[in-house]
């Protein structure tokens, strides 16, 4: 038995199959995403005024990573086109670039998490704020028993909002802060429970770095092993890489709309 | 020697007019066990897999049920004969023998759960779809084979997750089908985490079966099988793929944001300002419960229609092939069926009046929600009218069909009060909504399941089911089905609320004489008598379940590929059909209903029969 139009199209849908099949499931990707750009929508708009944050972000590493991403999709279409003029040795310059370029945004990217889970903001018993980055706890540091202190890399404010908007550089320098225990109510990370602007950024962005991460290995998988369908059906191959192709273009939209959502407003 | 021969059972693809010449790749080793059975790509397998696991999950869902309805009718009662191994298989929830409020929750939660998710969407859409459609459609399987085998087994890996959440500690989720936040978050135990990743395992699994269901349609049609000549049940099922495609994913992004409440404790779903047993929660809060109701209702009430397409799809080809009739209004239908689909993405909120979202956001909904009536409408007035003037076979599938049609009437027709926002807002959260989606999903689309069972069960077996028994079965079930949910609209009416473990024994006037609007005793009564009908409709089953095991080795053996005298090409197959489907490929030259046609000899002429004229005709078509 063989199944009919999994190479060649179907000539009244101009398709074959796994080109359908990657369209319909981008069709629920793009639904699945919605959802969750409505929720940040709402979560936004429902937000107590000036408790939603700005600037948090580093805009800099998100630009580097927008265009790394752009670039991927470049060299992804290149590695396709290498295939259809049936030019592997260029296929595999193209697509290692593309892994590369992948995993480079994801470095980034994790070096991205681990700041801000390294960033504290910490409730003073006097009712004010200190809030950086941890350059060390002391070695009896227990919130519990009030023991021990805890230096940070930032600056302590009198209220909660002064630390929402960050576009603006703020007036005094970061400075190194000690605090003792026992001065303080509590102490939270910039982890996904720390804020709803946090935990719509790591889910957001970690789902992301998710489709990242299985596009990669998709790819990888046909850059490595992919030379026996090369040589014994270099059509499928190509369709192959055409349709992963789609799935990785469609990956490096959803950051051109999450780069803005996130980091610039 | 030739004896010898003739032991073995001819090979039906021998008996084709072009011989083995097209089979040559055929293999012909018999695939072991697990390859055959558990590992298969066949898109027969498969949908039988997806059928036999979603009944057992039906019949423990209907479990679950009867416990909930014995704590209803005896709140706090021990249950009887197996109330001591409630006790020992669930612990302290159960202690006694007797359902606690935490217990009669899950109960709740998971009924829901496992009726819908688990029952009958896998057996309407993946079970029937799966063996049905690629078969009507005359392709030699679906276009996705693995990932057909993906999909069944991240199906039955949700389910392996739904079940085992019943004895982790504290069990299985108590938050409702709907799992409302916040309640699904503070309930302090781990029931509503295992929920939702059984559930983002089960919409990877629809996920997955409906890319392949569109593909297959779009792209697997036999030479001359344009749109308008698939049969309706294809229709229906194409439909019910797009809103499985488009609807689930939202669920799945809720379902992911409400994982990441109950295990990273952030606030998506979580007003500020909440306290949990009068102490206010370590939380940030900033989120916002309705945004979770939205994005459930946004998949759950195309949910609805993902259950009664598929079933509306059964009950056409069965009354088409028992009124010896075309279907009346075919293009009405499929119209009909593609507005529905379009439409069910816009009447979500209409589950929502409750909730103050504001009355201009009601106003709208409650017109389109009167909208979507018009098609469901014209869909079961042209059921009803095919039936007109037909010389009608009833059979036990074709008494199914029929049932459904007043069933469904019923349920949908009860519905109009609850889309309504002013009478809505009486109604809502009562026995009367219980009453009537039930009877949308129990006595309407389960009926047309049995129907869609009894009805290809010759194809996949070789033999017919039992007439008598399907006639008890029937009968029973019809009887019993009425005696459960109508008493509920009379319940619900005078006020009793669902989700309550007692009962309601709390709001009657025999515990609270002098309250405005105590439950009076005829409301009470209804209780148990709604428990010894629910009794009863299990007893029904019984022979539904000997009949299904039995008919496969002792059934009567059916004297052709076509017993019904069928029109569509699933019937144009042998029996049961091999892998890959069709002995020569068919080639599609009429319509999908020509049933009783002048001048020809049968009463039904079949899709891919060639005109009788010397050189078939083939219009329309772009192989």
């Amino acid at each position: 038995m063989e199944i009919p139009y999994t190479i060649q199209i179907r000539p009244d849908t101009g398709l074959y199959n796994a080109k359908l099949g990657i369209w319909l499931f981008l069709a629920s990707e793009v639904m699945l995403f919605g959802g969750l750009f409505s929720a940040y929508i709402l979560l936004r708009v429902g937000a107590e005024p000036g408790m939603w944050p700005h600037g948090w972000l580093n805009v800099t590493l998100g630009t580097v990573n927008t265009l790394l991403l752009a670039l991927s999709a470049i060299t992804t279409l290149l590695a396709w086109a290498a295939c259809k003029v049936r030019d592997f040795r260029k296929f595999k310059i193209f697509h290692a670039c593309t892994i590369l370029l992948a995993l480079t945004f994801l470095g980034i990217k994790s070096y991205e998490y681990h700041d801000k889970l390294i960033h504290y903001e910490v409730q003073l018993t006097n009712g004010k704020f200190a809030d950086g980055h941890l350059i060390e706890k002391s070695a009896d540091f227990d919130l519990a028993k009030k023991t021990g202190t805890v230096t940070l890399h930032g600056r302590i404010v009198e209220d909660e909002k002064d630390l929402m908007d960050l576009r603006a550089t703020p007036a005094e320098k970061p400075a190194e802060i000690t605090v003792a225990a026992a001065d303080i109510k509590k102490m939270e990370n910039y982890g996904p429970k720390h804020n709803t602007f946090t935990a719509i950024y790591f889910t957001l962005t970690g789902l992301h770095a998710l489709h990242i991460l299985g596009g990669t290995i998709v790819i990888f998988y046909f850059w490595a092993f992919g030379g026996a369908m090369w040589k014994s059906d270099p059509e499928r191959f190509t369709n192959r890489i055409e349709v992963s192709g789609l799935f990785w273009h469609f990956v490096d939209l959803v950051w051109i709309f999450l780069f803005p959502v996130l980091y610039l407003t | 020697m030739e004896t010898f021969v003739q032991q073995f059972p001819p090979f039906r693809e021998a008996a084709a007019p072009h011989g083995h010449d097209d089979h040559g790749h055929h293999e012909h080793h018999e695939p072991g066990f697990w390859s055959k059975y558990i590992f298969s790509t066949d898109h027969k397998v498969i949908g039988i897999q997806y059928g036999f696991v979603a009944l057992c999950f039906m019949q423990f869902g209907f479990c679950l049920m009867m416990l909930m309805r014995w704590q209803i009718a005896h709140p706090g009662m021990p249950v009887p004969l197996i109330g001591h191994w409630l006790e020992k298989i669930l612990g302290q929830p159960a202690a006694g023998g007797a359902i606690s409020p935490d217990l009669y929750n899950s109960f709740g939660a998971m009924h829901g759960t496992i009726m819908v998710f688990l029952g009958v969407v896998p057996l309407a859409f993946a079970a029937f779809g799966n063996y049905v459609v690629p078969l009507m459609i005359g392709a030699p399987d679906m276009c996705f084979p693995r990932v057909n085998m993906a999909s069944f087994h991240a199906f039955f890996l949700g389910g392996v997750v739904m079940l085992v959440s019943f004895f982790i500690p504290g069990g299985a989720a108590q938050a409702g089908w709907t799992s409302y936040s916040p309640l699904a978050t503070t309930i302090p135990t781990n029931g509503q985490a295992f929920w939702l990743v059984g559930m983002v395992l089960l919409i990877t699994s629809s996920l997955l079966g409906a890319v392949n269901f569109i593909a297959t349609i779009i792209q697997l049609r036999a030479p001359g099988m344009t749109w308008m000549r698939m049969p309706f049940f294809v229709w229906a099922q194409f439909v019910t793929a797009f809103i499985l495609l488009l609807a689930f994913p939202p669920l799945e992004a809720a379902g992911v944001l409400q994982l990441m409440d109950n295990v990273a404790h952030t606030s998506f779903f979580l007003p500020t300002g909440l306290a949990i047993g009068g102490q206010l929660a370590d939380r940030s809060g900033g989120g916002s419960p309705l945004l979770w109701q939205h994005l459930f209702w946004f998949l759950g009430h195309p949910e609805v229609y993902v259950l009664i397409l598929p079933a509306m799809g059964i009950v056409g080809e069965v009354i088409a092939n028992n009124t010896r009739k075309p279907l009346w209004g075919y293009k009405s239908l499929v119209y009909s069926v593609l507005f529905v689909g379009f439409l069910s993405f816009i009447v979500w909120a209409h589950h929502m009046y409750m909730t103050g979202m504001g009355q201009k956001i009601a106003t709208f909904f409650q017109t389109t929600t009167m909208i979507i009536s018009i098609p469901s409408v014209i869909i079961l007035t042209c059921m009803f009218l095919s039936l007109w003037g037909g010389s009608i076979r009833i059979n036990t599938p074709m008494l199914f069909a029929l049932g459904f049609l007043p069933m469904f009437g019923i349920g949908g027709l009860t519905g109009l009060p609850l889309g309504l926002a002013a009478s809505d807002l009486y109604l809502h959260d009562t026995y009367y909504i219980i009453a009537h989606f039930h009877y949308v999903v129990a006595p309407g689309t389960i009926f047309a399941l049995f129907a869609g069972v009894y009805f290809w069960f010759p194809k996949m077996t070789g033999r017919r089911m039992n007439e008598f028994w399907g006639r008890v079965h029937f009968w029973c079930s019809f009887t019993f089905m009425n005696i459960v949910f109508m008493p509920m609209f009379a319940q619900g009416i005078k006020g009793m609320l669902r989700r309550m473990s007692d009962g309601a024994v709390n709001y009657s006037a025999a515990r609270v004489p002098n309250a405005i609007d105590a439950l009076p005793g005829t409301v009470m009564e209804l209780n148990t008598w709604i428990l010894w009908a629910a009794i009863a409709l299990g007893i029904a089953q019984i022979p539904f379940i000997i009949n299904l095991f039995w008919s496969i080795g002792h059934g009567e053996k059916v004297n052709s590929d076509n017993p019904w005298g069928a029109t569509t090409l699933d019937w144009q197959t042998p029996t049961p059909p091999p892998h890959g489907n069709f002995a020569h490929e068919p080639i599609v030259v009429r319509g999908p209903y020509e049933y009783s046609a002048p001048g020809h000899a049968t009463d039904f002429t079949p899709q891919d029969e060639p005109e009788s004229s010397a050189a078939p005709i083939i219009p329309g078509t772009h192989h």
